[in-house]
């Protein structure tokens, strides 16, 4: 915990220092009254907005993001081994080449499946 | 309590040598590609275009901050600070020196876990910005930062697994002892070429950088997530990106390049800035130069380069470097 100290009092002041510059823009920047509408508009290249920007809209990448987890839970398993290999010598290498493995089967089945093309993502 | 004023001190001058570097490194990129592209770039405020920086930094202080209309306010606001905070507190874990003057918390045991963490951190700033805006440029912009960068982690965490995997320890300062043994040929870069050119190009990627600038590439995005940030909201981005830019560099001169040893650190430590700055700086020259020299990549091609062709061959390199180690070949006992 003692270790981790001054990474909190580095995340504070990190947190108010952006704090404090949106907070200077807002003291010194001029405050005029929008009294015209289309100033607040959404920027879309000086055409009037059609519908909300917050609309749906197909997400190819949603199937990337589930492999993402998974394979990113996979990578932080290979820290704690990365650390221990040289105690753990021929046998940790055999487990992590099993590890490595099943991994690599369910990689290449995605792959077949067409989950990493572009064309077929969204299908 | 002298540790707790210690570490507030060295904390706020880290902040300060950050922000005069994210300040200084947008007028070297400036100057840079100007001269790349055959132009002088800034050269009207201060000698050589020196108080460039400064005369950017009150402009967009006396500036209108619009709030545009339909935004979700709260995370609107959030965004700037998410994407700068993770930015500058990435720095806590890297040894700047040699010795504690010049450490924040290097020795902490998952430093290299940490950095991944932070990292990530950064996008859901990216991602909350492009959401919150109300509009599509950023809402697409911001949906194609995290697709971005959920295809590049990969790698880029695996790359540093083989780095951990030579140094046995997660711990930066371990990290950089490991590299110090014999000459130049200790450094990471030539043990791990393989580890050090994915974490070059994922590293690129996760900053959103030509030639992956896709999140925010003018022609078909205007300025993607940021389109609706204006004053010093748009200031925060822009420094998050830059630090980040800084925090790479310092991370690959870490990981690859010996951190901050050289000759001569052991009669004066104060070299082992130096050797660090030096290099940082020229990782940071080289990020500019790619800039102005690769044309950005298709989008399609951009996913499958980071699912297709790094993620394997960073587990082909895990597993080779496994076996050099277990084989006890020279230079990766």
């Amino acid at each position: 915990m003692n270790d981790f100290l001054p990474v909190f009092i580095l995340l504070f002041l990190a947190t108010a220092l952006a704090v404090l510059v949106i907070f200077i823009s807002i003291l010194f920047g001029p405050r005029r009254r929008a009294n015209n509408p289309m100033k607040i508009q959404p920027y879309e290249s000086g055409m009037r907005a059609i519908g909300q920007g917050q609309r749906r809209f197909p997400v190819r990448f949603y199937l990337i993001a589930v492999l993402f987890i998974l394979f990113d839970i996979e990578v932080i398993f290979f820290y704690p081994w990365a650390v221990a290999f040289r105690q753990l010598g021929w046998f940790g290498l055999i487990e992590m080449l099993i590890f490595v493995g099943i991994l690599l089967v369910g990689y290449f089945w995605i792959w077949k499946k067409g989950a990493l093309e572009w064309e077929t993502m969204d299908k | 309590m002298p540790v707790l004023l210690e570490a507030t001190l060295k904390s706020v001058v880290l902040i300060f040598v950050l922000l005069t570097g994210f300040a200084y490194l947008t007028l070297t990129e400036r100057k840079v590609l100007a001269r790349l592209q055959a132009r002088i770039g800034p050269n009207r405020a201060g000698p050589l275009g020196l108080l460039q920086p400064v005369a950017d930094g009150l402009k967009l202080i006396f500036k209108e901050s619009i709030t545009p209309a339909g935004v979700d306010k709260p995370i609107y606001f959030l965004a700037p600070v998410l994407v700068a905070v993770p930015a500058i507190i990435v720095f806590a874990v890297i040894p700047v020196g040699k010795g504690p003057a010049f450490q924040l918390a290097s020795e902490i045991n998952v430093g290299a876990l940490y950095i991944v963490g932070v990292m990530g951190v950064a996008v859901y700033g990216i991602t909350l910005a492009g959401w919150a805006s109300n509009n599509k440029y950023a809402a697409l912009g911001g949906l194609r930062a995290s697709a971005q960068v959920i295809s590049y982690e990969l790698g880029m965490g695996l790359s540093i697994v083989a780095v951990v995997l030579m140094a046995s320890s997660a711990s930066l300062a371990d990290i950089v002892e490991a590299q110090m043994p014999g000459n130049i040929l200790g450094w990471f870069i030539f043990r791990q070429p393989v580890a050090a050119a994915i974490f070059a190009i994922t590293a690129m990627a996760e900053l959103a950088r030509a030639p992956f600038d896709l999140v925010e590439a003018e022609q078909e995005l205007t300025a993607g997530f940021m389109t609706e940030y204006s004053g010093m909201k748009f200031a925060l981005f822009f420094m998050g990106e830059y630090v980040k830019m800084i925090a790479v560099s310092a991370l690959f001169a870490t990981f690859f390049l010996g951190g901050w040893s050289g000759p001569f650190v052991d009669q004066a430590p104060i070299l082992s800035v130096v050797y660090f700055t030096i290099k940082v700086v020229a990782c940071l020259l080289l990020m500019i130069w790619t800039r102005a020299t690769l044309p950005r990549m298709r989008y399609d091609r951009l996913m499958g380069f980071g699912w297709k062709v790094l993620t394997p061959v960073a587990i082909a390199n895990v597993i080779v470097t496994a076996f050099l180690i277990a084989l006890g070949v020279p230079g990766y006992q």
